[in-house]
């Protein structure tokens, strides 16, 4: 029997995370996220599953809360808005340098800044090229529905576990905010120590009889190691990247003209899109779902079949740069955008087609 | 089928309740459906909006510039949206606190007096239901009993008892709307 409600992005994420069985939850308030953590007291998942939730003092501290956690060898998440996620990247490059399994929620809000709390796209160059120091790599899926809030955290935890690495999901303001039906996946049980042992044998959660001392560490003083480490880092997210790039496509086949988009902007393009067709225009969406690692090649691939691209971002240009990297100059790739929490409206993106196109 | 509309008035007023109640009814019938509101600063005290699309296929964009329907209940709000309503679509407002009334000839403008009628009845909070009444009547998408259940789901079963009383709202919106303009 299917499982529906009427859901907010934010509560469907917070219902997910209990659902997907995470040990623990860290977080601060802020908006437009704070439902996550509403919806998980409400719930108190404590009863329901043992998992931990708890309010920290900030945000940096949400984040080290989520290191330990996570080096411990449980699963952990924290989620906050654009602001609270800038104050969360010292902590955010140590995890992945540490290589350890988590879950970082952003409801991005219009920025530079304090900015808004209105949705916008702003955070994509922070999510895909770092943010945080050093060369390291998130795994960054965008859910473009309250369903795919769910089911995207129960992905992002398997796809951080598989890799050890921390996984983001980059929702928006409006996502968070908007209820949508969905269908919920059922209670999976929370790791037993012992399945932590097995499936997380560099876990520090105890030291056995005749067991080396494990550390989680991020601190490699000698230079060779650490050029070593990071090879071994760079290696890894090759292996994502041939593995684990997810996109959708729509009336792509017969498209001359295709719009990127991912998230909210990609539900503005799929209504151009039936806008466009009913006036002939042959219009396809390249939704790209993990935005790290990016759907270059059936970008690229259409790059020698469409006449031009636009990418369509609630930004003011971030995606755009790897659309443009993917067609390496082959089409024009156009790009429009919005920001501060404007959103652009569908027949105002499809005077924007006709115009740069010059249909 | 895809009814794409918008809900405005003062906050207070049970517009993003309103809202909750249609898309809940929508996923009783099976059917797809977004809610959108309008959120901030503007939620405490000021106006409030929410958009709300039931459909038979996927729903695209929750975030739209022109409604099928648009249900208008205070002046400001008759500002902002009369002139999002699609050519040939539906405004209904409730003439109560409005002082310059919709004047498009190319739309089906329609009035109810849902704060009259729910002061008449004694149960000023379900003036919203008088106003999803009125909806229905003109725009039978969703039947009563999905109503009902719709109301089951977004209620706390505390509440339950008083669910008689917005069936009976609604029942009485649908009586008392009156056509103002229609094509």
């Amino acid at each position: 029997m299917k499982e529906l409600r009427l859901m907010k992005g934010n509560e469907a994420m917070a219902e997910a995370a209990i659902r997907a069985g995470f040990d623990g939850y860290f977080g601060y308030p802020i908006t437009p996220q704070s439902e996550v953590m509403e919806h998980l007291q409400k719930e108190r998942p404590a009863i329901r599953t043992g998992m931990v939730v708890l309010q920290a003092e900030s945000e940096v501290a949400s984040i080290n809360m989520v290191y330990g956690g996570a080096a411990s060898g449980k699963n952990v998440l924290t989620s906050s808005s654009s602001p609270g996620i800038s104050l969360m990247q010292e902590g955010i490059s140590y995890i992945a340098a540490a290589e350890l399994p988590c879950l970082i929620i952003n409801v991005v809000r219009g920025g530079p800044g304090l900015g808004d709390i209105q949705a916008a796209q702003s955070d994509y160059f922070q999510a895909v090229k770092g943010g945080g120091h050093g060369d390291y790599r998130l795994i960054v899926l965008a859910p473009s529905s309250v369903q795919e809030c769910s089911d995207f955290v129960k992905l992002a935890l398997e796809l951080a576990n598989k890799y050890n690495n921390p996984a983001m999901l980059l929702s928006d303001g409006a996502i968070g905010q908007m209820m949508e039906k969905v269908e919920l996946f059922p209670q999976q049980p929370r790791w037993t120590l012992e399945e932590i042992r097995k499936k997380k044998p560099w876990a520090t959660n105890g030291r056995l009889f005749n067991q080396e001392r494990h550390i989680v560490t991020s601190l490699h003083l000698i230079p060779e190691k650490l050029e070593a480490h990071n090879n071994h880092l760079q290696a890894k997210y090759k292996e994502i990247e041939k593995n684990e790039v997810r996109y959708e496509e729509i009336k792509c086949d017969d498209a001359e003209y295709i719009i990127v988009a991912y998230g909210l902007a990609s539900r503005t393009a799929q209504k151009t899109l039936q806008l466009a067709r009913a006036e002939g225009i042959k219009l396809g969406l390249i939704r790209p779902i993990t935005l790290f690692p990016f759907p270059k090649i059936p970008i690229s691939t259409y790059a020698e079949k469409v006449k031009g691209f636009l990418t369509l971002e609630m930004s003011a240009g971030q995606m755009v740069e790897d659309v443009r990297l993917a067609v390496n100059g082959r089409v024009p790739v156009e790009f429009y955008g919005r920001t501060g929490g404007m959103l652009p409206a569908p027949d105002e993106v499809l005077a924007v087609v006709k115009n740069v196109f010059k249909i | 089928m895809t009814e794409e509309i918008i809900i405005a008035g003062f906050g207070g007023q049970g517009v993003l309740s309103m809202g909750k109640i249609m898309a809940y009814s929508g996923i009783m019938q099976n059917q797809e459906v977004s809610w959108m509101p309008s959120y901030g600063p503007e939620m405490r005290g000021g106006t409030a909006n929410v958009t709300v699309i039931i459909s038979d296929d996927r729903i695209s964009s929750p975030i739209l510039n022109k409604y099928d329907t648009a249900i208008i209940l205070n002046q400001q709000s008759m500002d902002k949206f009369e002139s999002t309503v699609k050519p040939g679509g539906m405004l209904i407002y409730d003439p109560n606190g409005i002082s310059r009334h919709p004047s498009r000839t190319d739309i089906n403008i329609y009035q109810v007096e849902a704060a009259k009628q729910a002061a008449i009845m004694k149960a000023s909070k379900t003036f919203n239901m008088v106003v999803l009444g009125a909806f229905l009547k003109l725009k039978p998408i969703i039947n009563l009993e999905n109503i009902e259940k719709g109301l089951k789901k977004s209620l706390p079963e505390r509440h339950y008892h008083m669910i008689p009383m917005n069936i009976d709202a609604i029942n009485q919106g649908s009586e008392i709307v009156k056509a103002i303009h229609v094509l």
